[in-house]
């Protein structure tokens, strides 16, 4: 029903004399559901499907759907501004010692090249640890684990100045469990490259 | 209640030009990843080229021309590109990197934004909204555009 609203309205829209602002919900990259609301004075516009939108004209606002076709005739050169997507890997230790596993030892030149690849490129090194301790402990482990994989990049001739470290602690696990429960896949640390 | 992982895309248009400038303080919110164009930064009074590897501040006013594009991603990898004639303000920037909570609030005072959302937006998004002069914007869940425009520019 919602969607016989909107197109109602659509057709409703024929050319924008002096359309002051537009907002239009772009489909999620992953299909998911996605939503915004837009609120003014009068009230507010929920938009919960692809391309659907508002508009405003003389004041008022009023509900549409757009397109693909309209997105890129009046945003293309916003969208095509767009920075690249940030891309993650994630790093395993071997053990609980500070030293990569073969996999993820080997991961290091895609990352380096990911890194190297990208205008002004900045790294987020993140590190994760599973429900074993307490939260503030693994707060302080995570970090560790995170300055761990920064030298290891460092090594590997990563500018230092890129790097930025972070420790999620146990609030971000891979694989959900109950408290107090090792995971090895839990122990981990996150290279997030934007 | 799970942390949802998704991200929100929108498109803000936007006419209209405000003022104002305010100081820029401690770590950078982001970097500017791409420029076309004429692109600058407004801060503190100052007027900077916005190339590529530029930081951005909170405060600060970013601005593109008539031939000008710009594409910025945020520390919690929240991505924002604006079109030519653009004026947007990076009002808040705030971002724990330990719990992913924060704040962002961005004011599309004239032409066209692109965003996808980050991770402030998944963890708390009801500290995320982007404004135009007469609505604001909040987030439920993604990749939306905005448009502000016409009308009275000061």
């Amino acid at each position: 029903m919602k969607t016989n609203w909107l197109l109602a309205v659509a057709a409703g829209w024929l050319l924008g004399g002096c359309v002051s602002e537009r907002v239009v919900l772009l489909p999620s990259p992953d299909g998911r559901t996605t939503a915004i609301v837009v609120r003014d004075a009068q009230g507010e516009v929920v938009l919960d499907q692809a391309y659907a939108g508002v508009q405003r004209r003389a004041g008022e606002i009023s509900r549409v759907q757009s397109s693909s076709a309209e997105v890129e005739e009046l945003f293309g050169a916003a969208l095509a501004a767009q920075p690249q997507k940030p891309r993650s890997f994630v790093l395993y230790f071997a053990g609980g010692a500070d030293v990569l596993t073969p996999e993820s030892e080997a991961e290091l030149a895609t990352i380096k090249g990911e890194i190297a690849g990208r205008p002004a490129s900045e790294v987020m090194v993140i590190g994760h640890t599973d429900s074993v301790g307490g939260l503030e402990a693994n707060d302080k482990l995570s970090r560790l684990r995170a300055e761990t994989v920064r030298d290891i990049l460092i090594a590997a001739g990563v500018p230092e100045n890129k790097i930025e470290i972070a420790g999620r602690g146990e609030r971000e696990p891979l694989v959900k469990t109950a408290n107090e429960v090792a995971e090895a896949q839990n122990r981990r640390v996150e290279i997030s490259v934007r | 209640m799970p942390v949802n992982i998704r991200t929100i895309c929108m498109a803000i248009v936007v006419a209209g030009i405000c003022g104002g400038a305010l100081a820029a303080e401690g770590e950078a919110a982001g970097m500017v990843k791409n420029s076309k164009g004429d692109v600058s930064i407004e801060r503190v009074g100052a007027r900077i080229p916005a190339v590529v590897g530029t930081p951005v501040f909170a405060a600060d006013k970013v601005r593109t021309g008539a031939d000008g594009a710009v594409g910025v991603t945020l520390r919690d990898n929240t991505l924002l590109s604006a079109g030519p004639n653009s004026l947007c303000v990076l009002d808040k920037f705030i971002f724990d990197s330990t719990t992913n909570a924060g704040v962002i609030s961005v004011n599309v005072r004239k032409g066209t934004l692109a965003v996808v959302t980050g991770k402030i937006a998944r963890q708390t998004p009801e500290s995320v909204d982007f404004r135009t002069p007469t609505s604001v914007i909040g987030v439920r869940g993604t990749e939306f555009v905005i448009e502000a425009g016409s009308g009275d520019e000061d």
